[in-house]
Parts: structure tokens; C-alpha cells; sequence
């Protein structure tokens, strides 16, 4: 198992995550002799887990059932260890394809975080890529780089605990893209610039407030880079559901004469139609962040 | 890492063949680079050959007899946009629509073009002419710049293709050959369906090949792409616009989904050569038989010719030459024949694993027979994401995966997009935006079991068997 490639079978060392329901998942590292709790029963790894093909159900000794899932990352989004406030995959999805990423690319990010963002990079500029990823919270970064060696993606990434502010990404003209997600992206852009190859690239910034976005921009089009355009992405789940809509009863109707049908007991209030239908979430996400695109043209 | 610094120049110079984006503004086009080609974009037309040596990102403008120019990069504002303010309004109260504002007539413009004025030249003029500009407030003022300059000038920015330009191209001037797919319902597919180097993906599409070149892109020339495909060939104009290598090109195959069920029940023939035709009657076909009654026509024409002059060895010599060119196209025929069993029999080989590492579909067609076809192809704990226009046939996939069982999270999504103005004291969102996107179904396979589940919700009460080996095989 890796983060960039898959593999059949479930080996030892493997992140996996256990599908245990509905929005209900865990990951697990797998470890030969090692156990793990679930709302099922417990989950014996040599015997449950070890050998197994990706995908597979595996009863719990209470005899519910979970599934074992190969991690992505769109799954380790979901299931990952929060540190910091995470980038979610719709704003991710969106970053990917506007910063033009594709395997070989190489990226810039501040700050690390939880590592959502970073995970998805590295998926996509493997086998060929780099990430220099920037995380001024010595802790956060230590996680993160022990996180990446789990998931067997140590050698696309260099972690680096310095405020990309004050002493930028460590790396000058390599980078294809560079991701700001920090509270003062104008601070950055010099620094991102310098980062980015002499042929030119694209820049992402994240910022929840507006007024941070005000002056990312300006900074942005003080330093010459070009394209600028700030944009929203929301996802909207539909909920797919049977719906029973009951029928109204106008009484009998005046062109009906036939007697006998008007014996009929007056409608109780049985008669309904079932639909499927997809209806909105009551409550959903409605503000994630802004996100600020640009590109840096040829020096 | 110094290798990194060296930016190859070679491979960021436009040349003969090459698959570029014109961009103007928020429009773009996406053209081949040849000799001598004529394109027509934005109401202007232009020769291509005098950007073939130029960097890719070149800014050019046109010039008299549509050839093009590169424009001097002056960064940073140009004067019309810096704000030595000389004189601006308050509000508006003093402006008069009587549409007498600009002394200049539309005659006057025409010969100012004519006398070879550039774009910028002629909103300066514009502006001297308008009675109004001094009174309207600095916003209107720049906004009025804008608009104008965006009308005169025509500067063409001449890009590399990426998924992020064709999909916004695609989406802005032709969105109904691509399903009305938005870009980034486009990302939100390849990043849900997990697409990535050294996989094999399975890809069903009707939006001109953009979704299918868009997946290579994100592949990177790694693992393998399968393109079913409807119909008699697939369509591929959107992919060949990304203008891959060559090698891409290699880890690219196709199947067609007539053959599926054949696939699927292990009667699908390779050997003969006939398998071959039957596909391809419906494109190919006629192709061949009107080049075989070209054929008989010419040897038709040629027959009493012949009689007369057999002697005119240089008549001799044409005829043995044409000869030799039906034997090669004859021959050609069956390379080309032999090479598409050949790619048939990879196809299928690739499919018959029934592993694949991920499944993604966008197509005009019935979402629902489709997922359920190509799903069996697919590994399990794998991502599959569907595209439709529409939600009620997604709704429709949902049920009968529910039922059906072997998928987990299911989501049925779509996204809402806005773009905002960005300027001091001016920000918020754009006053237009685009109404939806498409929808998506997403979910994960997974093994497969004998008993069908109802729900996915795992039921703790209930004992069941130990299912671990996976099952995918269901016929049907």
C-alpha cells in the first residue's frame, strides 16, 4: 500500500481504512499480533486484515461486519487526525486542477497543516513530482513527515519548519505551483515568486476572509503576476430518499354518477404516491473559503 | 535540484504541429500550429507561422495583413492605467444619457484603424472624445477604460493546452459538446475517481475526448487508460488538443461497448478477422467501400486507355505504379487490421482482469446500464464517479447500486461555482453565474457477496458468514 499507487493485497505496516458504516470510518495501521475495537468487535490484524484483498468484508468477532478499504486521499481527508482546520476535497479537487498539476509537477505549500492538501498534491505529481511543503509549528511538521514515511510518500516531499513569511520555501525557480494557506498570503508572495520557475507557473492562495483576498490580490498584481481570479466552490450532497407524498381528497367528484362508487366510505387519507427524490442537507457547509488563482509569467 | 533551475527553452518555444490555446481575455480557442493556416478568433484573422520559435505565454497583437506581432510586454499598468488621476466626477448626478457623449462615429473609429492606430491608441481617442469621462467618478472612469480596451485591443496570449484551458474553453464556447460538464465538476471527477500515475482507468465519455485527455494528463504517460467507447470509434478531438508525446499515446487503448457483453461472458473472438469489421461497419465501412469503387471506377477509365497506347511504356509504367499502390494500400489494409486486433486483444486483456483502479463516466447516455456494465471491470476498494447533465438518472444509479450492494459511499453532489471582482473598495461576486454544473455520483467498490446486502449499513445483530473472499462474479 502507498498513497500513490495501489496495491491488492493488505500487507503489514499498511495504513487501511475500516468502512464501518455510513460516514462511519476509522484508519488503522496494520501491525502483525495487534487488535483494534470497533463498535463490532474486535479486529484481530494477523488473521482479519493481513493477506486480505482490498475491499473485502471482514466480521468482527461479534459478528457484525465492516469493510476494509484501501486509503486515498480523499479518504484519509475524512479520516485523517486534525491539527489545524483541513482543506476539504472540493476545495482540493479545485486547487489541483487550477494550479495545473499533473505528474512531474513541482509544488510549494504553506502550512502544512494536518497535511489534507499535501496527501492530494502528492498523489498527483507522483512518480516524477516534489512538494517542498513549509510548516512554521515544529510539532505539526514533525507529524506530518511521519505521516508521510506511513504512507510510503517520504521521497516526493521535503518538510520544512520555517515561516514561509519571513524565510520563504527553502527553494528558488523550481516550482511549477505554489498553495498559500497561511493568515497573511501578501506577506508570501515574494517569497512564492522567487520559489517558482524562471518559465513562469501558477499560485493558489485559501483565505476564509475577504479582506485577506483584498490584499493577496493587490500584492499579487504588485509583483506582476497575471490571471488573478478569486472564486467560491461549495458542494451540495442531495440525499437520495423515498418520499411518500399523500393525495388530497377533493370528495366525490360532481361528473361521477355512478351511485354505486359514491357508497365508497369517504377516503381515509390512505391514498399517497411514492417518489424518489434527492432532497438538500438541513444544514451544509456555506463557506469554506475564497480561492485566489494566479499566474507568474516568464521572468 | 540545479537541474531544476534550467528551464528546457526548447520545449517552451511554439513549433510546426504543436497543440496550442489562443487566449484573449476570458475566451479562448484551441489551434494546431501549421503552415500558412488561417484561424479566425474573436472576429479577427491571423497567420500562425510568425509564432512558431516564440516562448509559449508570448502576448502578440495583429497586425495589418493578419500577421501577427509580439507585443512589447510593458508590466506593471499601462498609462491609461495609472491613476495620476487628473480629473474625475463625484457620483454620477451630472451624466446625461442622450448618447451624445463620444464625438467620435463609428465611421471615425473604422479610420482610425485604417491609418494603423493599435488598440490602445484608439481608446485614448475615445476617451478625448467623450464629453462625459472628466465627470464620471475614478471607478467609472476604469471601468470605462477597461471595457474599451477589451473591445480594441487585441492582444492574443498563445498558451500550452491544459486540462484547466480546455475545460474552461470547452465550457465557455462549446458546452454542449462536452454534456455542459464545468471545469470544476471536471475536478471535482478526477480527484474523487483517485486518477494517477501507474493506474489502469476505464473511461466512458462523450465530451469530445476532453474527459479522456484530462485523465492522461493527470496519468502522466503512467499505467493505462481504457476507452470504451460507443458507436463505431471513439471520439478523441479534445484529447488530441493537449497535444501529448507520443508515449502517451502508448498506454492509451479502447474497446468498444458493443463488444462488453461478449467480454463479460468470455465469447468474445480475437482470431478471426471478421470480429474486426463488424466494429468497425459502422465507420469504416464506408470509408472502404467508397475507396473500392473509386477503384473499379478508375480501372473502368483506364481499361480502353490501355488497349490503345499499351505500348507508351511511360502509360506502362503508371499503370504498373498504380498497381503497386493498390497492392500497398491493400496490404496497409490489413496492417492497419492486424493492428487494431492486435490493440483489441491488449484492450481486452486489460479488461478481462477485472481490476481496474478506477472507473469514469460522462456521457449523454443512460448513466445507469453504463455504471452497471463497466463496474464489473472495476477492482474492489476502487473509485468510480459518474456524470450527468441531470440528477434524476444518477438517482436512478443510486437505487439499483443500493441494491445491487457492492459499492459503499455513495454521494450524490453538485457544486455551486462563483467568481468574484477583486478591487479596492470594489469586491464582490460577479454579477453572472453559471446556473449548475452536472451532478456527480461517487462511491468505492467493494467485494462483492453471495448473499446480496440490503443495506450498507453493517447489521451487528445479525450473524453472518465469514465473506472475506471477494466475489465479484455476478452474471446476469
Amino acid at each position: 500500500m502507498s498513497f500513490v499507487e495501489y496495491s491488492e493485497l493488505i500487507q503489514e505496516g499498511d495504513v487501511v481504512i475500516i468502512f464501518l458504516g455510513h460516514e462511519s470510518m476509522m484508519p488503522v495501521k496494520v501491525q502483525s499480533g495487534a487488535q483494534t475495537q470497533t463498535r463490532y468487535g474486535v479486529i484481530r490484524h494477523s488473521s482479519d486484515l493481513i493477506g486480505q484483498r482490498f475491499g473485502s468484508k471482514v466480521t468482527c468477532s461479534k459478528g457484525g461486519w465492516v469493510y476494509v478499504l484501501h486509503p486515498t486521499p480523499e479518504l484519509w481527508t475524512v479520516n485523517l487526525p486534525h491539527r489545524t482546520q483541513i482543506l476539504y476535497t472540493t476545495d482540493i479537487a479545485n486547487i489541483t486542477l487550477m494550479l495545473e498539476l499533473k505528474p512531474g509537477s513541482v509544488v510549494c505549500e504553506s502550512g502544512t497543516g494536518s497535511g489534507s492538501l499535501s496527501h492530494a498534491i502528492l498523489r498527483t505529481i507522483a512518480p516524477t513530482g516534489h512538494l517542498h511543503t513549509v510548516e512554521f509549528h515544529a510539532q505539526r511538521s514533525e507529524k506530518a513527515m511521519e505521516e508521510f514515511k506511513e504512507h510510503k510518500v517520504s521521497h516526493l516531499v521535503t518538510v520544512r519548519n520555517q515561516d514561509v513569511c519571513k524565510e520563504g520555501f527553502g527553494v528558488t525557480g523550481v516550482a511549477d505551483a505554489v498553495f498559500l494557506d497561511i493568515p497573511s498570503p501578501w506577506e508570501a508572495v515574494p517569497h512564492a515568486k522567487r520559489a517558482m520557475k524562471h518559465k513562469g507557473g501558477r499560485l493558489c492562495s485559501f483565505s476564509p476572509c475577504i479582506e485577506q483576498v483584498q490584499r493577496t490580490c493587490e500584492a499579487l498584481s504588485d509583483h506582476g503576476f497575471e490571471e488573478i481570479c478569486t472564486l467560491e466552490v461549495l458542494l451540495r450532497v442531495h440525499d437520495v430518499r423515498s418520499v411518500t407524498l399523500s393525495l388530497p381528497d377533493f370528495g366525490p367528484e360532481e361528473g361521477s354518477t355512478d351511485s354505486t362508487q359514491k357508497e365508497e366510505v369517504p377516503n381515509t387519507g390512505i391514498a399517497s404516491v411514492v417518489c424518489k427524490t434527492a432532497t438538500p442537507p438541513r444544514e451544509m457547509a456555506g463557506h469554506t473559503g475564497y480561492l485566489t488563482f494566479a499566474t507568474k509569467p516568464r521572468d | 535540484m540545479a537541474e531544476c533551475v534550467e528551464d528546457s527553452d526548447a520545449e517552451s518555444r511554439i513549433s510546426y504541429g504543436d497543440y496550442i490555446v489562443l487566449k484573449r481575455g476570458d475566451v479562448f480557442k484551441s489551434v494546431q500550429v501549421e503552415n500558412k493556416k488561417k484561424v479566425i478568433f474573436e472576429k479577427q484573422w491571423f497567420f500562425l507561422d510568425n509564432a512558431v520559435g516564440q516562448l509559449y505565454g508570448t502576448i502578440f497583437e495583429i497586425v495589418a495583413g493578419g500577421s501577427l506581432r509580439v507585443k512589447m510586454v510593458k508590466r506593471a499598468g499601462s498609462s491609461l492605467n495609472n491613476d495620476d488621476s487628473k480629473e474625475a466626477g463625484q457620483d454620477n448626478r451630472h451624466i446625461m444619457d442622450d448618447g451624445r457623449s463620444q464625438k467620435l462615429t463609428r465611421d471615425d473609429i473604422e479610420t482610425l484603424k485604417e491609418q494603423g492606430l493599435m488598440g490602445q491608441e484608439i481608446v485614448q481617442q475615445l476617451i478625448d472624445n467623450s464629453t462625459t469621462f472628466k465627470d464620471k467618478t475614478e471607478f467609472a472612469q476604469q471601468k470605462y477604460i477597461k471595457k474599451k480596451k477589451k473591445k480594441y485591443e487585441s492582444d492574443i496570449t498563445f498558451l500550452k493546452p491544459s486540462t484547466r484551458l480546455l475545460s474552461m474553453m470547452y465550457h465557455g464556447r462549446e458546452p454542449g459538446k462536452i454534456c455542459h460538464l464545468r471545469y470544476d465538476t471536471l475536478a471535482q471527477m478526477l480527484t474523487l475517481g483517485n486518477i494517477h500515475a501507474s493506474s489502469k482507468i476505464i473511461v466512458f465519455e462523450t465530451c469530445a475526448g476532453l474527459v479522456l485527455g484530462s485523465v492522461m494528463e493527470r496519468m502522466g504517460g503512467y499505467g493505462s487508460v481504457i476507452q470504451v467507447y460507443p458507436g463505431g470509434g471513439p471520439t478523441r478531438a479534445g484529447m488530441e488538443s493537449f497535444g501529448f508525446p507520443s508515449s502517451f499515446h502508448e498506454t492509451l487503448h479502447d474497446f468498444p461497448m458493443c463488444k462488453v457483453n461478449a467480454l463479460l461472458a468470455g465469447t468474445l473472438d480475437l482470431s478471426e478477422k471478421d470480429t474486426d469489421s463488424r466494429t468497425d461497419v459502422s465507420r469504416d465501412g464506408q470509408l472502404d467501400s467508397s475507396r473500392e469503387t473509386s477503384g473499379v471506377f478508375q480501372e473502368g477509365t483506364t481499361e480502353p486507355q490501355r488497349m490503345e497506347v499499351s505500348i507508351d511504356p511511360e502509360e506502362e509504367m503508371k499503370r504498373a505504379e498504380r498497381e503497386k499502390l493498390r497492392q500497398q494500400r491493400a496490404e496497409e489494409k490489413k496492417v492497419k487490421m492486424e493492428e487494431r486486433r492486435k490493440k483489441l486483444t491488449s484492450a481486452s486483456a486489460l479488461l478481462q482482469g477485472q481490476d481496474a483502479d478506477g472507473l469514469v463516466i460522462a456521457s449523454r447516455f443512460h448513466p445507469c446500464p453504463v455504471l452497471m456494465g463497466l463496474l464489473k471491470f472495476v477492482a474492489p476498494s476502487r473509485p468510480f464517479v459518474v456524470y450527468c447533465q441531470y440528477r434524476e438518472p444518477l438517482i436512478e444509479c443510486y437505487t439499483k447500486l443500493r441494491e445491487q450492494g457492492g459499492t459503499i459511499n455513495l454521494r450524490l453532489t453538485d457544486s455551486w461555482l462563483r467568481h468574484y471582482q477583486v478591487l479596492p473598495n470594489r469586491t464582490h461576486p460577479l454579477l453572472l453565474m453559471s446556473g449548475g454544473g452536472g451532478y456527480l455520483l461517487s462511491g468505492t467498490t467493494v467485494a462483492k457477496s453471495v448473499t446480496q446486502q440490503k443495506s450498507e449499513e453493517p447489521a451487528a445483530k445479525r450473524l453472518k458468514l465469514d465473506m472475506s473472499t471477494p466475489s465479484c462474479e455476478s452474471s446476469t
